[in-house]
């Protein structure tokens, strides 16, 4: 029998192009998740009122990115960064960090969300068990919780106890110094302010016991104007005030207690002023505010934090921000923890990030450490200081006792039933 | 803490140092309100329309100023600026865009608007930068505050006040007595015959549009000296303002006047008695008005 053939393809041909095409198309994606690249997915806030933050931190992360690629990469892949814009909305931060592992094939998380997203972050990480550094919340129970603890989460940002217990104890020898014993508070009225607020006040009157807080005020966040607020502490006549205001807020704040010569007539705390954000644009900065330190270059007082800081406002012509420091701690302690494991595996640079210590700008003994037990940095520069109206705004820091922070973090967690 | 504070409350008022330097803060978030409230109202009035994106021409004010105060270092000029260039930037909206929509449906209305105050958010973002900014105080307010039966008084917020109170003076006596207010009034009141009667109607829309732009304007522009400036910040501005205006009554100008002085003291009295409610007594008592009076203190029935 002869077989006769059919004009056209045959099917065999056919299966022969389909099968041409699907190793065509595939080819890529293999090459890509074997190959040189490594991609690491970051959301973070680069639209609505912290923008600000958010870009600085995507700025900060490229200045060390660029770094670690001239050096090799991750143990020999280089690092490709796909930044993405959650709003600071916590369910498009978890959206946003979902597609990007799954449909970008990012193989690390860089968290850099503020506290509300980080959790909901936090989550897609346990599900998905991809690598995540989450780089600016600073709510303690992120990283103090063992509920929260999982092995593939690590954190490169302060902690609020720690903020808490530094600037308590700060306020405290100023307060027995010069006999403030009335204190008000003003912090804005959501999670941040009324944690932060109470763990300082805690600190403050655990230093100082004869202190008493004899007004609160608790503005809405965002508010435009702070006059009745200004006015009814004036009314109190306390000693002190500490405020935990930030960003726009904070200096809406200053320009309108100012006229009311609030500054000249009491002690203030507010732990948010030392940042740039803040410094540069309060046009007239009452001398002698207290502050903790965000990020300022002059402290740590060192040639490296220094010229990091100059790096980077010679690379963005803008200073750097709180975020900033804390987004390129974590590369930083990617690409050690990856030369020491000398993989670029995710589950293996968590094992080497585990108790890791770098050097670093900003340590506070030129180190910073990835504690162990709670995966989270310590050994960071913490400091109080005042401020003045020019550069370098905050002249003199006073810098916090790691060994007094340990301790009192501890009792802290055993009395938060967290250990 | 207790949502009641009625000690500190009633301490207040029986002492005269408290009771001005309150009433003197009421003032300052009342007048400023009124300014933004009034031009709401007064378009209303005449435009029947409700300019959803009202708070775009106080955070315009407030940058216009600012740039202005930043080149001439000028604080008249600066106020001046802003006033000005919303107003021109109050008859371009108006002619352009919202004069299309007269008549139209309610939601077309608030659509455009809406879509306007999205639009203007980001063209302050692209010009300013998304990053808060301050103008800060000029040198000559940057004294010590006046003493005033022992209140604390900032001689600025005197300046902000008097200020406030001669643009409302100047509107309602330019409204009641002059030939272009009664013109207006007419206008309000039956365009059609207005306009058979020979009279541009057109030019009277949008000059009642540029003027309530001024208005809201050289709010934002007494007000940058001393609040942050950020794109978006006319919101929070317009929803009190709009608290104001339901108070009020819509159209009315003594009103506005009244409601913002209302919630300015709502604000700086309920902070200290009820410090954990002073929001929510705000919209109590806008609650309580429209139960009780659904068109507003002063506000007149809808033929």
């Amino acid at each position: 029998m002869t077989r006769t053939r059919k004009p056209g393809v045959s099917r065999r041909a056919t299966l022969a192009m389909m099968g041409a095409g699907a190793v065509t198309f595939a080819t890529p994606w293999v090459a890509r998740a074997q190959a040189k690249t490594i991609k690491v997915g970051m959301p973070t806030i680069l639209s609505g009122r912290v923008a600000q933050l958010g870009t600085s931190s995507r700025n900060a992360v490229m200045l060390e990115v660029e770094k670690v690629n001239a050096a090799g990469g991750l143990a020999g892949r280089q690092i490709e960064m796909v930044i993405r814009d959650s709003k600071g909305q916590p369910q498009e931060a978890a959206r946003v960090a979902r597609e990007l592992v799954n449909t970008d094939g990012c193989e690390i998380l860089i968290d850099a969300e503020a506290s509300s997203g980080a959790f909901a972050v936090h989550e897609v990480a346990r599900d998905l068990g991809v690598l995540c550094i989450h780089t600016n919340s600073e709510t303690s129970s992120l990283t103090a919780d063992p509920k929260q603890h999982i092995p593939n989460a690590f954190r490169t940002a302060r902690q609020g106890v720690h903020d808490s217990i530094v600037g308590g104890s700060y306020a405290a020898a100023i307060a027995k110094a010069k006999g403030l014993k009335k204190w008000a508070t003003c912090s804005p009225d959501y999670a941040y302010g009324r944690d932060t607020t109470g763990e300082y006040v805690t600190y403050l009157k655990r230093f100082a016991p004869d202190v008493e807080i004899i007004s609160e005020s608790w503005p809405k966040l965002f508010q435009p104007d702070y006059t009745e607020v200004v006015t009814k502490i004036l009314q109190a006549k306390p000693q002190a005030l500490y405020s935990c205001l930030w960003g726009g807020d904070l200096t809406s704040y200053i320009d309108q207690a100012n006229i009311y010569a609030l500054f000249s007539q009491m002690e203030v705390f507010a732990v948010n002023m030392a940042d740039y954000t803040a410094l540069t644009v309060v046009k007239n900065l009452p001398k002698g505010i207290h502050s903790g330190n965000r990020y300022i270059k002059t402290y740590p007082a060192t040639p490296e934090n220094a010229a990091w800081g100059d790096a980077y406002k010679a690379k963005y012509n803008e200073y750097p921000t709180n975020w900033s420091w804390e987004n390129a701690t974590a590369i930083m302690l990617l690409a050690e923890a990856s030369k020491k494991a000398n993989s670029a595996d995710g589950k293996k640079i968590a094992e080497a990030l585990r108790g890791l210590k770098i050097k670093s700008p900003f340590g506070a003994d030129g180190t910073v450490t990835m504690r162990a037990e709670d995966q989270t940095l310590v050994g960071y520069a913490i400091g109080w200081g005042t401020t003045i109206p020019q550069e370098p705004y905050v002249p003199q820091v006073q810098a916090g006792d790691w060994k007094t922070i340990f301790e009192l973090e501890a009792e802290w967690k055993k009395s938060k039933g967290y250990t | 803490m207790l949502p009641l504070d009625l000690d500190a409350l009633t301490g207040c008022l029986a002492s005269s140092a408290c009771l001005v330097t309150q009433t003197t803060s009421g003032f300052i978030i009342g007048m400023l309100l009124f300014l933004v409230a009034v031009g709401l109202t007064l378009i209303f009035g005449v435009l029947k329309v409700v300019n959803f994106s009202h708070g775009a021409f106080y955070m315009f004010g407030a940058y216009f100023a600012m740039t202005a105060y930043q080149l001439t270092g000028s604080f008249a000029l600066a106020m001046l600026c802003g006033a000005a260039g919303t107003a021109i930037l109050g008859l371009v909206f108006e002619r352009g865009f919202m004069s299309r929509v007269y008549g139209a449906d309610v939601l077309m209305q608030l659509l455009v608007c809406y879509a306007f105050v999205l639009i203007f958010d980001d063209v302050v973002r692209m010009i300013w930068g998304p990053e808060f900014k301050s103008m800060g105080m000029p040198a000559a307010f940057q004294v010590a505050p006046l003493f005033i039966a022992g209140g604390v008084v900032p001689p600025y917020y005197l300046l902000l006040i008097s200020v406030a109170l001669a643009a409302a003076a100047v509107l309602g006596l330019g409204l009641a007595r002059t030939r272009i207010g009664k013109v207006i009034r007419a206008a309000a009141h039956n365009p059609g015959m207005v306009s058979a009667l020979g009279i541009n109607t057109g030019l009277i829309y949008g000059g009642v549009f540029a003027l309530g732009g001024m208005l809201a304007g050289l709010a934002g522009a007494l007000a940058a000296p001393v609040r942050s400036l950020t794109p978006g910040m006319g919101f929070s501005v317009l929803i009190e303002s709009f608290i104001v205006t339901v108070i009020g009554g819509m159209g009315s100008i003594l009103g506005a006047l009244i409601g913002a002085l209302l919630i300015g003291m709502i604000r700086s009295f309920g902070s200290l008695g009820f410090p954990l409610f002073t929001e929510g007594l705000m919209y109590l008592f806008m609650v309580i008005v429209l139960v009780s009076r659904p068109t507003g203190l002063f506000g007149k029935e809808v033929a």
